[in-house]
Order: structure tokens, then C-alpha cells, then sequence
């Protein structure tokens, strides 16, 4: 099999997989929908796997090519193409490992579901939408893949269609999207037009010449191309990753059944655009404005979205607000051109952060669907892997060393510490406070979930037990990566150079070779331990240390605290008011301008002045037309006379 | 086969098969919806030859037909086809199969149904091929009657009110176009629509022939403010005629302006092109947000056309702008293109949609949205094509929706980023509107014991439905066979359009 034979299979699996499983589902069944649509991500992954080893041991040099012309006009070639490098090869290799294990906890997962089928075609759809994303070599299949995957999470968010909030989330999913995609389509536009070419290599090599441009958009002020271009980009990966302000809808989403919320909001969708900016890093290497404008977005939603979930109850929204939150500092670790150390947290979250997302929705199996962490607590004894696996999620998630979140986590602070763009010193606070944050909240779960006395209703509590295997292989299957992986990829993905042929940064933005590298001097093993001893980690544990105080020793401070910050609680429980922001005032705002062009736009003005009004004025006027027919001959005598005199007299008195 | 005069093949056939229709209607009625079938399908067929021999390197009218009609005016009936016309022929055959099928139940006066859609159907492939300004014009007008009769027949309470309307918009604006018709020919001596293309004349005159056209086609298209008879056709009509009007018949107008008011008016088309862009960006903001708020699903499918087809009228008057703003012609030709593809698109998706409007409102009577809620419980397959149309009515990549506005929103940018920021919004307004009516419609609980009580397709609506989705997925996943098509004719009506023809 050629290897161009192997690309092109990697995403075809999946996608007849899933037209199999849910075109014929019941032909299929249930067992024959989750076999296929499971062999065929093995498959992929198993493909994906060893076109990675290929890439990163074997030397494979990086493929670009086209796999067919999707349209030629104008002498502009529109392709689908395959652009395989390091970064896709690692990409793939996530998506569809990740992919691999949702698909087989699914069996656990929807077992009494009526759309069985219809789950597994679906997920399956996403894994071809989303490789088709990362695999692209030009803008096109990158929007075609972008919005696909915009369409599966729409279709599993409102996968339960019978429920109102689920239907109104995945609507609200939807659009906030179609608002980031709004700025993508500006950004490829822009690219288009100015560089002629969608492809990204083609794209990439004519950004020299471009990037001094100026374009004018309002009156005479002067505005860097490039600039414009980035931003315009970046807020396409504000909606698909779920930045400020565009992030309202993410925690929404967690109305889908939770093993989407592991595979889609949390280790791939939502990542895309991470992965998006990374793999354009030569183009948003360009604009230092647009780089601290991302430096400034991500650490806002990494801040302030990780405060909001310390006042959540239901364990999937935690996790929720936690994945917002280091979305974010992976957006912060973008702005400070530390690409690499991005996608590195992009993969080490993907595997803690599945991982924590299918023990939440473990836990929620077991209580039959109860999700408030406040009818829960002392789990462990009752599902001892689940909760062990949590608690390496959860290790991994405040970045305790060796664990995998450790090396990315501690990498982007340090990153952010030797940026020195405008908005470094604010982004460098916020990451830092954010530690504290992560840990507080993150205990918080394990704490309420797993440990503590029980506050589970006695009928609840009798039926608690672990789950299945075919829900506890995939969390051990998770867990390992999430302990290891960061050690053993830290030194070749981010200094061995293995990612190097796909993301560039300019020389003196790079501080992961002029700074962080330096650190590993003595691999990863002393950076490692050297990690207990620095301020970070005595954050983490402040925040450890509080929330262990609070929810095992002194269960009653939580609530006078609460009354006692009852403002700040407030703030942080509405959320900011960015949902009331975004309903009733910008989708509110919509539908009153939309009323009011249908009233008074086109019944009053055009259909009842213009177009009736005309009617009317044609009817009165033949009305009063009418009136001259009278049929008496005296009257008509009488006008001829009148009319005889007035033209005589007119011809008098103007000459 | 090749040789054979298709093209009045393809005009007179179904008439023939309209008459026959209309009279076996009295003596043996079992026969009158096959043979209608028969007829769509030789019909379509015969189209098929046309692409088969369509040579597409060449901007050539091919498939020449052409005889001496009336020689003391110089005119004649002449047909013949280019990449612009011969995609509009395939979909109008096409869609003309469908809606005989679609129309199978009908059950008051089927022949006379049946005989008025072919009918229909034929006057509309006289038109895209008709070569002869008169020759067009006379089908122009003819296609009023059989749709007149279609809604004021078949339609709904109150469909004399929207057969009115409709007669008289559409009466309105081609009076105007006679008399530039007439005046071009006075000055010209010709109605052969080549000669008419290389016609030159003064700046003054063309902008009034110019605006005559305009006026003609705008109504067809139709364009803000001119649009509001098309709301009310579609709500009084049919099913069939529902899908007829969006998916061929809006197309008129779009034709008629790449065949008649930009090439033969090049030169005030480029002063003017202003109105047109304004227009057009209107229709896709104002209408988007109109759509919004209708509570009547055939009238919120109908302004979604007009928005949609502001994009084709964007698209094609997007040149002079890129000319005048970059000095070279780069995306000129994409504008054009994208305004083709969205109007072929458009008439797969809207009919698609009218046709699951009427799915739904042959079950349980009402266009109302609130009259429906949960039906994805009781149709699952009928939800999931409902869902496929109304994404790609919203621009998703992968099916028809999104290549024309792509590819016009890009070459927008070419002109100017705020035409490209305006046109856009469609991207958050047009998901808003159709999917706000997927989730009233089909998700949530079962609303009431009448959507409770509903049957999942059957075999007749499944057919016209796949028919659909195969095109909706397969132009977008791969619009090359389309474009290829027609890219000689697009970049040959470009170049001719940049030439002034003041002399």
C-alpha cells in the first residue's frame, strides 16, 4: 500500500463507517453499527500511528499534495489536498487514538440509548470532519473541515432532540460558531486577494512580499495587512476554541452526552483552533499586534473562565470551565509564539482532559444520570478505577511534575515569562493565578465526586458500582498517557526540533530555543524534580491545600464563604453576565431588528405604501375618472364648452 | 443522436405532451401521470445529450438551431446554447421530472395539473435557449400563463390576491423591456441577440435600456424592493409550483441579466453597478433579517431565496467595482462563476426545501411554524434530509450552499472588504433563520397529536428527496464538472463586458 493510499484511508474509514451506520442502521443494528464504526477508527488510528512513526522515526519528508481539484475559474485552482508533516502526523495520531477510546466507552456509555446508531455514525462523521481538518494543505478543505466538525458537534450537542435545553444549546453552539467563522471567511478572503493562492505553502512563500502592506478599511487610518489578516483568523479560533467572548457557548454544549464532551468540546474540536494558528504560524508570525491581541484573549478566558468554574456544581460544567480555562492557556502560549509548547498542552489536554471528562461521565453512569456534585461524595469506595484514574487526570490537569500536564503547563508560564510583547506581564499574572485556580477547582471535584461523606440518597447509593470494562479500559487506556507522555515527547517534540519543519517562528520571538531550552539542559528528569521546587508548584499546593481545608476538614466554610463573598459569587454564578450579554441583548437586538423590518420594512412601507398603495391610487383615481362617464349629454356638451372657451382664451391670452 | 435540433426537441416535446395530457384527461385518467412522467423523463433524457455533446472549450453557441420566423422584422427562431444557458436547461429538466412526481397525488383535474407544468417546463427551456431577443421575449411572457393558472388553480385561500401580484410585477417589468427590445431594434435593425451584443451605442441610451432591463429582471429575480409578490405566490402556490418558482424560475431573472442587460449595456451596467451591489446587499441583510421573523415556514423559505439570489446579482455585477478599485480584473470572473453555481445550487436547495414543506403540509395542512414542534420523533428520515437541506441552505461546506457564496464572497473581497464584511452576514444570518426553523420543527417533544400522528417519507417523496440530496452533496463536494462547464462563457462574457461600446 502506498503511503498516499494509507493518507487517503485514514479519513475514508470513518466516513463510511459512519454512512454504513447510520444509513443502514437497521439493517446493521446495534451491535453491527458500533463494530463498524469502531473498526473503522481502529483502523485510522492503527494508519495514523504508522504514518507517525513514519514521520518522526523513519524520516518520512513532508507531503504535500493534491489529492483532487475541487474547481478551477478565473485562473484560480480550488484543491483538496493532503499537507502531512510532523504536526499533522501528531494531530491525527491524537484525534484518532482519543476518538478510538470515546467510540469504545460509547458501548458502556449510550447502552440503553434508542440512537445507538445514530451516536456512532455521528461520531464517526466528526473523526473523518476533523481529519480532514488537520490533514488539509489549503483554506479550503481547512473551512470545509472546520465547519463540518461545527455541524457533528451541532448534531451531538442536540443528539437528546427531545430536550429543550439540548436543542437551544446546540442552536446557540451554531451560531456563536458562525460569528468566529464570520472573521475566518474575512481572514481567507483577505489571503485570497492579496496573495492569490488558498494553498498554504503558496500562501506561506508570497507572505514576504505582502507584509508591509497597508489597506485602509476606515476612512484614512492605515492598517497593517497582516494585522487585519491575523486577527480576522483568530477570531475564527476565538469560536471554535471557545475564547472570550466568544466562549458562551461551550459550556452550553455539555448538554450532549458526555462521551462528545470528552472527543469534541474537550480533547479535538475545540483544539482546532490552536492547531489552526500553529499551523499558520508563518503568517501570524507577522503581526506582533495580532500575536498580543491573542496573548491578551487567552489569558482573560484562562483567568477568568477557570474562577467560574470553582462555582459549579455540576461536574461536567467544572470540567467544562477547566477546559475553557486551558484552552486559554494554550491561546496564551500562541500569543507569545511559543507554537510548539501550544500543541504540546493541546496533546497532553487532550489526553487528561478525556480522560477526566469519561470518569465524570462514569460517575454520572453509576448515579443514573445525576450530575450535581452536591448529591454525590465518597465514590471512591464504590468505583476505586474510576476514581483512581481521576485523580491522575486530575494530577495532570494542576500540573503536578512528572504528570503529563506538568511539562506543557510549566512550559507555557515560563514562556509567557520571557515574552516580551505588550500584554506579556498582564498574561503572565493571569497564567500564574491561574495555577492556584486550576488546583482549587479541580480538588474541589475530586473531593465532592470521590471523597468526603456520602450525601447520595440511600436508593442512589445502593445502586453505585463501577463501571463496565468497556468504560474503565478506555480511562486506563487514557491514564497512561496522561502520567507519561509528557515526559518521555517534552525534549524531542519541543527541542529535538521534531517539530520544526511545521511551525516556524522568527528568530527573536523564539523563546523556546533562546530560553525554555536551556532548562532541559539536564533532561527531563531534573527539570522534573527541580518542578517541586519552584513558585508554581507552591501554587498549585496553595490551592490544593485551600480546597482540601475546605471540603474535607470544614465542610460549613464553603457556605458561609459563599454568603460572606456573596458578590463575587454572584458575578462568578451569572458568569459575567455574557449570557444575558449574548441572548437578550445581541440575539434580543436581532429579533427586534428583524420584526421591525418585516412590519414596518416590508408590510407597511413596501407592500402597504408601494405596492397596494399604488392599487388603491389606480382605483380611486379610475374612481373619480368614472365619475366624468356620466352618460347625461348636457354634461359632456357642457365640458366641450368649457373646454372650447379655456383653450380659445388660453390661446388669446398667452399670445 | 448529437445532431438531432435537441433543443426544440427539448421545447416542443413536452409541449406535445402537454396537449396530449390535457386531452386524454377526459377519456382515460389512469394515464394521464405516467404518460406526464414519460414526457418529463424523455425530456430530461434528451438534456442529458446535450451535456453529453456540450463541448466545453469553447464560448461558442452550440447546438445551433436557426429559421427565418418573421422576415419582415428580422426575426427569428433561433436557439442555441453557451455555458450560461445549458446549466439552467439541465436543472429545469430536472426539476421538471421532480415535480411530476411530486405532483402525483393531486387530485383535482390532474391532466390539466400536469399538462400546465409541462407546459411550464417547456416554455422555460425555449427561453434559456432562445437566441432571438423576440424569440425570448414571447417565452418570457408565455411562462407567466401556465404559472398563473398553477397558483390560481392548485393554490391556496388566498391565491387570487398572490396571482395577481404576481401577473402584475412580472407584467410591469417586461414592459419595460419590450420597448428597449423595440428601441434596441429600431436602432439596430436586429433582434438576434449575437448582434445586439456587439451593438454600439451612446452612454445616455444604454442607461436607459439599461434600467429597463434592470426593472425586467429585477421583479424576476426578484430583487429589493421589488420582492414582495414572491412571499405570496409562494405561500398561495402548490407544492409543485412552489418548487418550480424558486428553483427555475427566479433564475430568469439572473439569466436575463447575463444574457441581455450586462452585455448588451456593458457600458451602464459599469456606471450603475452601484444600484445593483446596493441592492443585492440589501436583499441579504434586510431579507436575512426579514426571514427571521416569519412565523410562516414557505414564507420564510421565500425570503431566504431572495436573500440567496442577492448573492447571484452580487456577484454578477461584481466586476466594474474590482476594475475600478484594483485596476486589473482578477476575481471578476469568480464573482461570475459564484453567481452561476449559487443560482444552480439555489434551485436544488429551495426546491428541496418547498418540497419538505410540502411533505409536511400534505400531512397535517399548515405552514405554521408553531403548528409543528418534535417531528424529528415521528419522521426520523424525513428530519435528517430536512436538517441536510437546511444546512446547506445556511452555507455549509460540503454541499451546493456554500460554493456559490464562497466564491462570491470572496471575489467581493476583490472589490472591496466591505462588500465581502456585508455579504458575510450571511454566514450568522442565514444559520440563524434556518436553523432557528429546524429546532421549532423538528426538535423537541412531540407538540401535538397531529405531529404525533405522522407516517415517515414514502417511497414517491423519498426519491425526489435523495434525487436532491445527491445533487446538494455532490456540486458541493466537487462543483468542477459545473464550473468547467461554464468558465469559457464566463470569462468570454467578462472580457466582453470590460469593452466599452461607446466607440
Amino acid at each position: 500500500m502506498s503511503i498516499e493510499t494509507v493518507l487517503l484511508l485514514i479519513p475514508l474509514l470513518p466516513l463510511v463507517g459512519s454512512a454504513v451506520a447510520g444509513l443502514l442502521r437497521h439493517q446493521v443494528g446495534r451491535a453491527g453499527a458500533h463494530w463498524i464504526t469502531i473498526l473503522a477508527v481502529a483502523g485510522s488510528t492503527a494508519l495514523s500511528a504508522y504514518v507517525a512513526w513514519q514521520v518522526f522515526f523513519n524520516g518520512l519528508p513532508t507531503m504535500d499534495y493534491t489529492v483532487y481539484t475541487w474547481a478551477v475559474t478565473d485562473g484560480i485552482t480550488f484543491e483538496v489536498g493532503f499537507l502531512v508533516d510532523s504536526l499533522t502526523a501528531l494531530m491525527m495520531t491524537v484525534v484518532t487514538f482519543v476518538s478510538l477510546m470515546v467510540h469504545i466507552y460509547t458501548i458502556g456509555y449510550m447502552h440503553d440509548d434508542p440512537g445507538y446508531q445514530r451516536f456512532f455514525s455521528y461520531i464517526n462523521l466528526f473523526t473523518f470532519a476533523m481529519l480532514m481538518l488537520v490533514m488539509a494543505n489549503n483554506f479550503l478543505q481547512l473551512f470545509f473541515g472546520w465547519e463540518a466538525v461545527g455541524l457533528v458537534s451541532y448534531l451531538l450537542i442536540g443528539f437528546w432532540f427531545k430536550k429543550e435545553t439540548a436543542v437551544k444549546a446546540n442552536l446557540k453552539a451554531f451560531l456563536v460558531n458562525r460569528v468566529g467563522d464570520f472573521g475566518f471567511l474575512l481572514g481567507i478572503g483577505a489571503i485570497l486577494v492579496y496573495m492569490g493562492s488558498l494553498n498554504y505553502a503558496e500562501v506561506f512563500a508570497a507572505v514576504p512580499a505582502v507584509e508591509g502592506t497597508t489597506i485602509n478599511l476606515f476612512g484614512d487610518a492605515q492598517w497593517s495587512l497582516m494585522t487585519v489578516i491575523c486577527i480576522c483568523l483568530f477570531i475564527g479560533a476565538m469560536g471554535k476554541s471557545a475564547q472570550v467572548p466568544l466562549h458562551v457557548w461551550l459550556p452550553d454544549s455539555m448538554e450532549g452526552p458526555t462521551p462528545i464532551s470528552a472527543l469534541i468540546h474537550a480533547a479535538t474540536m475545540v483544539t482546532a483552533g490552536i492547531f489552526m494558528v500553529a499551523r499558520l504560524s508563518p503568517i501570524f508570525e507577522t503581526s506582533d499586534v495580532a500575536l498580543s491581541f491573542i496573548l491578551v484573549i487567552g489569558a482573560v478566558t484562562a483567568l477568568f473562565m477557570g474562577l467560574v468554574g470553582i462555582v459549579q456544581n455540576d461536574i461536567k460544567r467544572v470540567v467544562a470551565y477547566s477546559t475553557l480555562s486551558q484552552l486559554g492557556y494554550m491561546t496564551v502560549a500562541l500569543g507569545a509564539s511559543a507554537y510548539s509548547v501550544a500543541i504540546f498542552h493541546l496533546m497532553t489536554h487532550a489526553f487528561f482532559k478525556a480522560l477526566l471528562f469519561l470518569g465524570a461521565g462514569s460517575v454520572i453512569i453509576a448515579l443514573h444520570h445525576k450530575q450535581d456534585m452536591r448529591e454525590m461524595g465518597g465514590l471512591a469506595k464504590y468505583m476505586p478505577i474510576t476514581a483512581a484514574t481521576a485523580w491522575v487526570g486530575s494530577l495532570a490537569l494542576i500540573g503536578f511534575p512528572f504528570f503529563s500536564g506538568f511539562f506543557s503547563k510549566d512550559l507555557i508560564i515560563e514562556a509567557v515569562h520571557y515574552a516580551d510583547r505588550p500584554g506579556a506581564g498582564f498574561a503572565y499574572f493571569a497564567v500564574m493565578a491561574g495555577v492556584v485556580i486550576t488546583a482549587l477547582y479541580t480538588f474541589r471535584m475530586l473531593y465532592l465526586t470521590f471523597h468526603g461523606p456520602t450525601r447520595m440518597d440511600e436508593e442512589t447509593r445502593s445502586h453505585a458500582h463501577e463501571s463496565p470494562w468497556v468504560v474503565t479500559i478506555p480511562l486506563i487506556l487514557l491514564a497512561i498517557p496522561s502520567l507519561a507522555i509528557g515526559y518521555f515527547t517534552v525534549e524531542p517534540l519541543l527541542f529535538g526540533g521534531a517539530l520544526s519543519d511545521a511551525i516556524f517562528v522568527r528568530e527573536a520571538n523564539d523563546v523556546v530555543a533562546n530560553n525554555l531550552a536551556a532548562k532541559f539542559d539536564h533532561g527531563a528528569m531534573a527539570f522534573a524534580l527541580h518542578g517541586f521546587m519552584t513558585p508554581v508548584f507552591w501554587l498549585a499546593m496553595l490551592g490544593v491545600g485551600i480546597s482540601t481545608y475546605i471540603y474535607l476538614f470544614n465542610p460549613g466554610l464553603a457556605g458561609s464563604l459563599k454568603e460572606k463573598l456573596h458578590l463575587a459569587w454572584t458575578v462568578l454564578d451569572r458568569k459575567y453576565g455574557f449570557d444575558e450579554l449574548w441572548q437578550k441583548i445581541l440575539a434580543g437586538a436581532g429579533l427586534s431588528i428583524a420584526s421591525g423590518l418585516s412590519k414596518g420594512g416590508d408590510r407597511t412601507v413596501i407592500d402597504g405604501w408601494l405596492v397596494n398603495g399604488s392599487a388603491r391610487m389606480v382605483g380611486r383615481m379610475s374612481g373619480a375618472l368614472r365619475q366624468l362617464q356620466s352618460g347625461f349629454l348636457f354634461h359632456y356638451a357642457f365640458v366641450m364648452v368649457v373646454a372650447l372657451v379655456a383653450l380659445v382664451a388660453s390661446f388669446v391670452l398667452l399670445r | 443522436m448529437l445532431d438531432w435540433p435537441l433543443l426544440s426537441l427539448l421545447t416542443w416535446i413536452p409541449i406535445a405532451g402537454a396537449v396530449v395530457v390535457a386531452a386524454l384527461g377526459q377519456r382515460s385518467p389512469e394515464m394521464v401521470r405516467p404518460l406526464a412522467l414519460i414526457v418529463a423523463l424523455v425530456t430530461f433524457g434528451l438534456s442529458l445529450l446535450l451535456y453529453v455533446g456540450f463541448d466545453t472549450s469553447t464560448a461558442q453557441m452550440q447546438f445551433v438551431e436557426k429559421a427565418v420566423w418573421i422576415e419582415a422584422f428580422n426575426i427569428h427562431y433561433h436557439l442555441g446554447i453557451d455555458g450560461l444557458s445549458l446549466p439552467l436547461i439541465l436543472l429545469n429538466t430536472l426539476i421538471c421530472v421532480l415535480v411530476v412526481i411530486g405532483g402525483w397525488r393531486i387530485s383535482d383535474r390532474p391532466h390539466q395539473y400536469m399538462a400546465a407544468f409541462l407546459m411550464l417546463h417547456a416554455l422555460m427551456t425555449g427561453m434559456f435557449a432562445a437566441l432571438d431577443a423576440l424569440l425570448f421575449y414571447v417565452f418570457f411572457e408565455a411562462i407567466l400563463i401556465p404559472m398563473f393558472l398553477i397558483i390560481g388553480i392548485w393554490g391556496g385561500p388566498n391565491r387570487i390576491y398572490a396571482t395577481v401580484k404576481f401577473f402584475l410585477f412580472t407584467f410591469f417589468g417586461s414592459v419595460f423591456m419590450l420597448i428597449a427590445l423595440l428601441w434596441l431594434y429600431l436602432d439596430s435593425g436586429s433582434f438576434a441577440v449575437a448582434d445586439l451584443h456587439q451593438h454600439e451605442f451612446g452612454l445616455v441610451p444604454q442607461i436607459w435600456v439599461f434600467l429597463a432591463f434592470l426593472i425586467a429582471f429585477a421583479v424576476k429575480v426578484p430583487m429589493w424592493p421589488v420582492h414582495t409578490w414572491l412571499p405570496d405566490a409562494h405561500v398561495e402556490a402548490p407544492t409543485g409550483g412552489s418548487v418550480v418558482l424558486a428553483a427555475v424560475m427566479l433564475k430568469i431573472g439572473g439569466y436575463g441579466l447575463v444574457r441581455f442587460a450586462l452585455p448588451i449595456t456593458p457600458d451602464a451596467a459599469a456606471h450603475l453597478d452601484w444600484l445593483v451591489i446596493a441592492l443585492s446587499l440589501i436583499a441579504i441583510v434586510y431579507i436575512g433579517f426579514v426571514a427571521l421573523a416569519q412565523s410562516d415556514m414557505k414564507k420564510l423559505i421565500a425570503y431566504s431565496s431572495i436573500s440567496h439570489m442577492g448573492f447571484a446579482t452580487l456577484g454578477m455585477f461584481l466586476a466594474f467595482a474590482i476594475a475600478r478599485n484594483t485596476g486589473e480584473m482578477t476575481g471578476a470572473g469568480l464573482g461570475m462563476s459564484g453567481a452561476m453555481v449559487q443560482m444552480v445550487s439555489h434551485g436544488f436547495i429551495s426546491g428541496a426545501m418547498f418540497l419538505a414543506v410540502g411533505v409536511l403540509y400534505d400531512r397535517v395542512h399548515s405552514r405554521e411554524i408553531s403548528a409543528y414542534g418534535g417531528v424529528a420523533n415521528t419522521m426520523p428520515w424525513f428530519a435528517m434530509f430536512a436538517v441536510l437541506f437546511f444546512m446547506a441552505n445556511s452555507g455549509l461546506p460540503g454541499t451546493s450552499g456554500f460554493v456559490g457564496e464562497f466564491m462570491v464572497i470572496l471575489a467581493a473581497f476583490h472589490a472591496s472588504f466591505w462588500f465581502a464584511f456585508v455579504a458575510a452576514m450571511t454566514l450568522i444570518l442565514g444559520a440563524a433563520y434556518s436553523l432557528w426553523l429546524v429546532k421549532r420543527v423538528f426538535y423537541g417533544e412531540v407538540a401535538n397529536d397531529n405531529v404525533a400522528s405522522l407516517k415517515d417519507l414514502d417511497a414517491r417523496e423519498w426519491i425526489m428527496l435523495t434525487v436532491l440530496a445527491v445533487f446538494t452533496l455532490g456540486l458541493g463536494l466537487w462543483p468542477y464538472p459545473l464550473i468547467e462547464l461554464m468558465e469559457p462563457s464566463i470569462q468570454n462574457l467578462v472580457e466582453h463586458i470590460m469593452q466599452s461600446k461607446l466607440g
